[in-house]
């Protein structure tokens, strides 16, 4: 327990209007480890990167980098610590190429004009440092790209700014057997290379893959975080349907605390 | 498919090496892959061109004609350039008509009835335009109205805007002045052939610097054989227009001559030449596309949507105002039906017909300006052919939707090879 996390949450609420979709989480990201997020559908994950990515203010709560406490307001600060997210739909201009859509929003200029030689190579270095040799053209639309490649051109968008923790929503979730175990060795290179890396993923497989610690949401609540190899594939499934298992999780003794997220609860 | 060259990119990520047959071969299978582009109103204007040219040689193939069509486009030219923007983001401006009506009307009024100098009315209209696109754009990006309903009403408004302006005599003749001779004069044959020697030259620079800095940066360039053929192709094109331009086109030289580039090819030229590098080489520029394509993926990368949304409207407004300044300018007056009947339907009509797609990300500056051709071909040469008036608006009709059909066959065609 040497290691100091990069990035910690603590008591982080959100709500959207009547409806709470976090309550009281808390997470701590460490560097050179995959973190998996995991949790049912509906748990809160996707909100929880949005809030840390600065797209959904947070309605209480602290968030820590470095050990100094941070107020990200916009996706704009959360990329200026170095914080990155590859987003379940992806976020990829359709219309636009490889390159533009790595440097969208924060493209090179020289004087009022773009740089376009100078992104295009900086593009081609990235893609070639996670060993992705498979593009025909950097120039290629983003349209015409399949799944696993746009995965990977969404990653090499995520890691062209020196970031610190990249954090990946569902990247395997439409792909195939090969893509997966690609986009999979891209994020253990990441975390190897030294990044943080927050892997959402509804596969134990995946995630028994890849992760060094493993954080559960039940119904927008942690229900723990511990370290992968502490727990079994049984363990974290039941740490995801009933929120507990064993000693681990969330007490047993408060129900009411769910009443008002559980399913035919009167509101 | 001889022997493939391949060629390293940086950071290893090899590529084939560009050929000019390689180049030719990517050409057409996009192309075949529903990438159309600006080839479909290239075509159907060579064509048009060639229909009516052989059925009134005389007419519509006289350098007077050729210069007229240049003035007769001006106008509604200019309206597409700026609908364009609007457009890349899937909106609407249908205002746009009446809107260069105010904006020519603000132009008429300050010169005539508060005697402003001619730069300082000009001006004047100009901000009009972009006060409007303000309004407009602030409408449909912060309050949320759809673009369909603000231009919509704003076209109602417009039009009694006009009317009102104007007050009882109900038509304002503008003065004499660099104003009236913008679309109705032209240059002095020498500055046209310097025009058609800096355009040219500008555009051959332009296009080698680009190759060079590639080179440099150990890119993948385009084959030197097809830049050069394009630099070649335009030189043609531009010196050829211009030969024709500088022919004597006086009915009767002996009392005034009338030769030379006219004054409006510079005017729509320069504003080509500005938007498209705004479009094409500037970062608000790649935002427009991004909004265009994608506005949530925009939002996350941290572009300012909402002003992006109202910039298209300003951009636009001000490109009506120009528009209708080059309508007043032809007419030397400005009345109730200034840009009103056709002038907004030809302007989006230009823009679709030079291959801009109405559902936003995906088109160019110079489409509109092809498609502002196209609709002036037709117009001219079927008024040379005696066609009636409601006859043309036929012909335009049917045109503006066979372009639409070749774009959504186009498309479906992209959909299908995940070109889109
Ligand atoms: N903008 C919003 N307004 C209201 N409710 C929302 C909003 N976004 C999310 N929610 C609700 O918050 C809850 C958590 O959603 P979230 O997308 O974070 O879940 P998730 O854990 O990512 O699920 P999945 O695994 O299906 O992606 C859901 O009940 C959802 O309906
Ligand atoms: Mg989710």
């Amino acid at each position: 327990m040497a290691a100091k996390p990069l990035l910690e949450l603590r008591g982080i609420d959100k709500s959207f209007g009547p409806v709470r979709v976090l309550h009281d989480v808390s997470l701590s990201v460490y560097p050179g480890e995959v973190t998996a997020l995991v949790g049912d559908n509906g748990a809160g994950k996707s909100t929880l990167v949005k809030c840390i990515s600065g797209i959904y203010p947070i309605d209480a709560g602290t968030v820590t980098f470095e050990g100094r406490e941070v107020a990200v307001h916009s996706p704009r600060d959360a990329a200026e610590l170095g914080i990155e997210v590859v987003y379940q739909d992806l976020a990829l201009c359709d219309n636009l190429d490889i390159v533009q859509n790595m440097f969208l929003g924060r493209e090179i200029r020289r004087g009022i004009a773009l740089d376009e030689p100078a992104m295009e190579r900086l593009a081609g270095e990235t893609l070639a440092s996670l060993s992705v040799r498979s593009v025909n053209s950097l120039r290629q639309l983003v349209s015409s790209l399949s799944g696993g490649e746009r995965q990977t051109v969404a990653i090499a968008k995520a890691v062209l700014w020196n970031s610190r923790i990249v954090i990946l929503d569902e990247p395997t979730a439409a792909l195939g057997v090969a893509q997966t175990t690609h986009v999979l060795e891209l994020v253990r290179r990441l975390a190897d290379n030294g990044l943080s890396v927050v892997l959402i993923s509804h596969n134990m497989n995946d995630v028994f893959a890849v992760a060094d610690r493993i954080a559960a949401l039940y119904l927008g609540r942690t229900a723990a975080q511990v370290r992968a190899s502490d727990v079994t594939h049984a363990q974290v499934v039941e740490l995801i349907t009933i929120g507990r298992s064993g000693n681990l999780g969330l007490p047993p003794e408060a129900p009411n605390d769910f009443a008002d997220l559980l399913p035919g609860a009167p509101r | 498919m001889t022997s493939m060259t391949t060629f390293e990119t940086p950071g290893g990520v090899t590529a084939a090496k560009p050929t000019v047959a390689g180049h030719v071969r990517d050409y057409l299978a996009r192309i075949r892959g529903g990438d159309l582009g600006a080839l479909p109103a290239v075509l159907g204007l060579v064509l048009l061109t060639l229909i009516f040219g052989s059925a009134e040689p005389e007419t519509f193939f006289s350098a007077g004609n050729f210069a007229n069509l240049f003035n007769q486009a001006a106008g509604v030219t200019m309206i597409a350039m700026g609908l364009v923007f609007v457009l890349l983001l899937g909106e609407i401006d249908l205002s746009a008509g009446y809107a260069a009506g105010v904006c020519g009307a603000v132009l008429a009024i300050l010169l005539t009835d508060f005697g402003y100098p001619q730069p300082v009315a000009l001006v004047a209209a100009l901000a009009a335009g972009a006060a409007i696109g303000l309004v407009l754009g602030f409408l449909v990006a912060k309050i949320g109205i759809p673009s369909f309903v603000v231009t919509l009403a704003a076209f109602l408004a417009f039009q009694g805007v006009l009317l009102n302006l104007l007050g009882e005599s109900q038509i304002v003749s503008i003065p004499d002045g660099f104003i009236k001779s913008l679309n109705k004069d032209s240059l002095p044959v020498t500055w046209s052939w310097i025009l058609a020697g800096v355009a040219t030259a500008g555009y051959a620079v332009a296009q080698l610097l680009r190759f060079r800095a590639r080179t440099r940066y150990g890119l993948v360039t385009e084959p030197i054989g097809i830049v050069l053929f394009r630099i070649a192709g335009l030189a043609a094109l531009v010196l050829t227009a211009t030969a024709v331009l500088t022919q004597e086109r006086a009915i009767n030289p002996d009392v005034t001559s009338l030769k030379g580039v006219p004054i409006a090819v510079p005017v729509i030229g320069g504003f080509l030449v500005l938007w498209t590098f705004v479009l094409g080489r500037t970062s608000y520029g790649r935002h427009v596309y991004a909004v265009g394509g994608n506005p949530e993926a925009s939002r996350r990368a941290g572009i300012p949507v909402d002003r992006i949304r109202i910039s298209v409207f300003v951009v636009c407004s001000f490109m009506t105002a120009a528009g209708g300044i080059m309508l007043v300018s032809r007419a030397g007056s400005v009345d109730p039906g200034t840009g009103g009947s056709s002038t907004l339907l030809n302007a989006v009509g230009a823009a679709v017909i030079g291959g801009i797609s109405l559902f936003g990300g995906k088109g160019k500056v110079i489409h509109a300006v092809i498609g502002g051709a196209v609709i002036a071909v037709i117009d001219n040469g079927m008024y040379l052919m005696d066609f009636s008036s409601g006859t043309r608006y036929i012909f335009t009709g049917v045109i503006l939707l066979v372009a639409a059909g070749v774009d959504a066959l186009a498309r479906r065609r992209a959909a299908a090879t995940g070109n889109r």
